[in-house]
């Protein structure tokens, strides 16, 4: 599904973020990103989403090579890919649901055949009763589920989450996880960067290290 | 109220625990879930009543719209100013080709009495001509007061007789052959068809209309640049909504056509404010002219500026100003987006 070959990474003339990543992301896997802070991990995230583009090496996403992308060939790979940020990237202005549902109203969806789907999905990470809040008013838990329940709500091929449990109670955090194997037992594939150690320890999966932008393949028997 | 039929996507995808927890998330079913999803649905307005995806209100937002206004209210004067010296020019070319004067000077040893008949009986005669009229010696001398005085005694000076000729403008007269007629029985008198002051007042006419437009150009150069400059304001303060919309996948041209539906309404609305009052300026303006059109003292204003109403293409022009100034903010606002979103891809490239 997603191939990375000898790729490397720099902003500017600084030194490579990332250095010589080659691995592959099959259809249906389940693997942890981990590594300390600045070791890369939300520039893989970002090369995996198509916001960034290598300085060196093959990506090919879904079959496509990324060097051979025009920007107008972007938005339809990106809706095969759903990303919860680290800061939630929630828009203050609408309400939970409108935050929900906009991957599929941008998508031009007819409100109407999305509705049900919304609510649900809504219920479904525990939000029901904050349905018509603002983000403003959400604590930083709803809002990280909310980001979530956007990230899900057109079952994306690949699900991507940026330490999608920093801001959640250990209990919260494993209640999530538990959502995310549930999602990868459907059939989405999961990468989920995280630093939480007992998160791992609690759901054995194929580990991708970054240490100094370099990258280490663990893999986990179930 | 509408009743789900079949399992839901969630229901298809997502499972039955969520983070709500075992205790909750199993116990529903799919009943219940309809329940709950059917009372939500008269909750929710529909698609076209959704919050828009742009904020609605936002100081730079404001800002735009207060400036859009001024500079269309500016914009729709200096239009009308530009319409009515045009319309204005246009009555002065007008009256003036109407009309031929003929001259016919005091010659020693003729009787000047004699040779304005003559005049008078020739010009006559002469096809495309609609009207003679002899200035008598006392509106003659009247002319001269204003340079003058009205103390000096002019009975004295070879003061020049007039003949004030109305021509008719749709078939104008031969007026080759009508100064060889009076050269040959007053062979002193001239005809001044105003050429020379129709050239100059063309001239002059047309070098303000000119510079109205040119003036009217850079207004509305500076609404551009002032769109443009406030609306990439106010799209900084809406760079997150931009990201987020480009990274839950909506294509550029779908992001630009909400800023554009935005930035539309919001400059529609201030020109509009702006041109309806520089339109109730032209009114009053209209009214207060005419209101004064009584006073003697404004012969001479009305003399230059006729009435001192725009015309209406003075009107047109400025209705249409308010959606030129709208539509180019709607493109103003649609090339920054595009850009913006270029750039948000465009990092780290190779």
């Amino acid at each position: 599904m997603i191939r990375f070959e000898n790729v490397g990474m720099r902003y500017g003339p600084d030194r490579e973020v990332l250095r010589d990543l080659t691995f592959e992301l099959e259809p249906g896997s389940f693997q942890f990103l981990t590594g300390p802070s600045g070791a890369g991990k939300t520039s893989l995230l970002r090369l995996l989403f198509l916001s960034l583009r290598p300085t060196r090496g093959l990506i090919k996403i879904f079959g496509r090579d990324v060097a051979s992308l025009k920007p107008d060939d972007l938005p339809a790979l990106r809706r095969r890919i759903g990303i919860v940020f680290q800061d939630f990237r929630l828009l203050n202005h609408l309400t939970l649901y409108e935050n929900v549902a906009l991957p599929l109203r941008v998508r031009g969806h007819d409100e109407a055949s999305y509705r049900n789907d919304v609510v649900d999905l809504i219920k479904w990470v525990g939000l029901a009763e904050r349905v018509h809040s603002l983000p403003s008013v959400l604590s930083g838990g709803e809002q990280q589920r909310a980001a979530v329940a956007r990230a899900l709500i057109d079952r994306p091929e690949l699900l991507l989450a940026d330490e999608p449990t920093g801001n959640l109670d250990p209990n919260l955090a494993h209640r999530l996880l538990r959502l995310f194997v549930e999602l990868n037992r459907s059939g989405t594939s999961v990468v989920l960067a995280t630093h939480d150690v007992s998160l791992m320890e609690r759901f054995p999966a194929r580990q991708l290290i970054l240490q100094d932008g370099l990258l280490d393949v663990v893999e986990v028997a179930a | 109220m509408t009743a789900t039929k079949g399992p839901s996507r969630s229901q298809r995808s997502f499972g039955k625990t969520g983070v709500a927890g075992s205790s909750a998330g199993s116990s529903v079913g799919a009943s219940a879930i309809s329940l709950l999803a059917s009372l939500f649905s008269g909750l929710f307005p529909n698609q076209a009543g959704s919050s828009s995806i742009v904020p609605r209100s936002s100081i730079a937002g404001s800002a735009l719209a207060y400036l859009v206004c001024i500079m269309a209210f500016l914009a729709s004067l200096t239009l009308g100013a530009v319409s009515m010296v045009s319309d204005t020019a246009k009555g002065w070319q007008n009256d003036i080709a109407q009309e031929i004067t003929i001259q016919v000077p005091p010659v020693e040893g003729r009787d000047l009495e004699v040779d304005l008949e003559t005049a008078r009986q020739i010009v006559s005669a002469q096809a495309g001509i609609s009207d003679v009229l002899v200035i008598d010696a006392a509106a003659s001398t009247a002319l001269l007061e204003p340079w003058l005085g009205s103390d000096m005694d002019l009975s004295a000076l070879p003061v020049p007789r007039l003949l004030s000729v109305s021509i008719d403008a749709t078939s104008p007269p031969d007026f080759i052959a009508l100064k060889s007629a009076l050269a040959a029985q007053v062979p002193d008198a001239s005809v001044d068809n105003h050429t020379l002051w129709l050239d100059r007042l063309s001239g002059m006419a047309d070098a303000t209309v000119l510079a109205g437009l040119v003036v009217f150009g850079l207004m509305l150069l500076a609404t551009v640049l002032t769109v443009i400059f406030a609306t990439r304001g106010a799209m900084a303060g809406n760079s997150d909504v931009i990201e987020v919309l480009h990274f839950v996948g909506a294509d550029r041209s779908y992001i630009a056509q909400q800023f554009q539906k935005h930035f539309l309404i919001l400059a529609l609305k201030g020109s509009a404010v702006g041109a309806v009052n520089a339109l109730l300026v032209f009114l009053f303006a209209g009214w207060w002219s005419q209101a004064a059109l009584s006073d003697p003292r404004s012969d001479q204003m009305s003399a230059f500026f006729g009435s001192f109403s725009v015309g209406l293409s003075g009107y047109i022009g400025t209705v249409l100003l308010v959606f030129v100034i709208a539509f180019l903010a709607a493109l103003t606002s649609r090339l920054t987006v595009m850009r913006h979103v270029g750039t948000l891809d465009g990092s780290a490239k190779r």
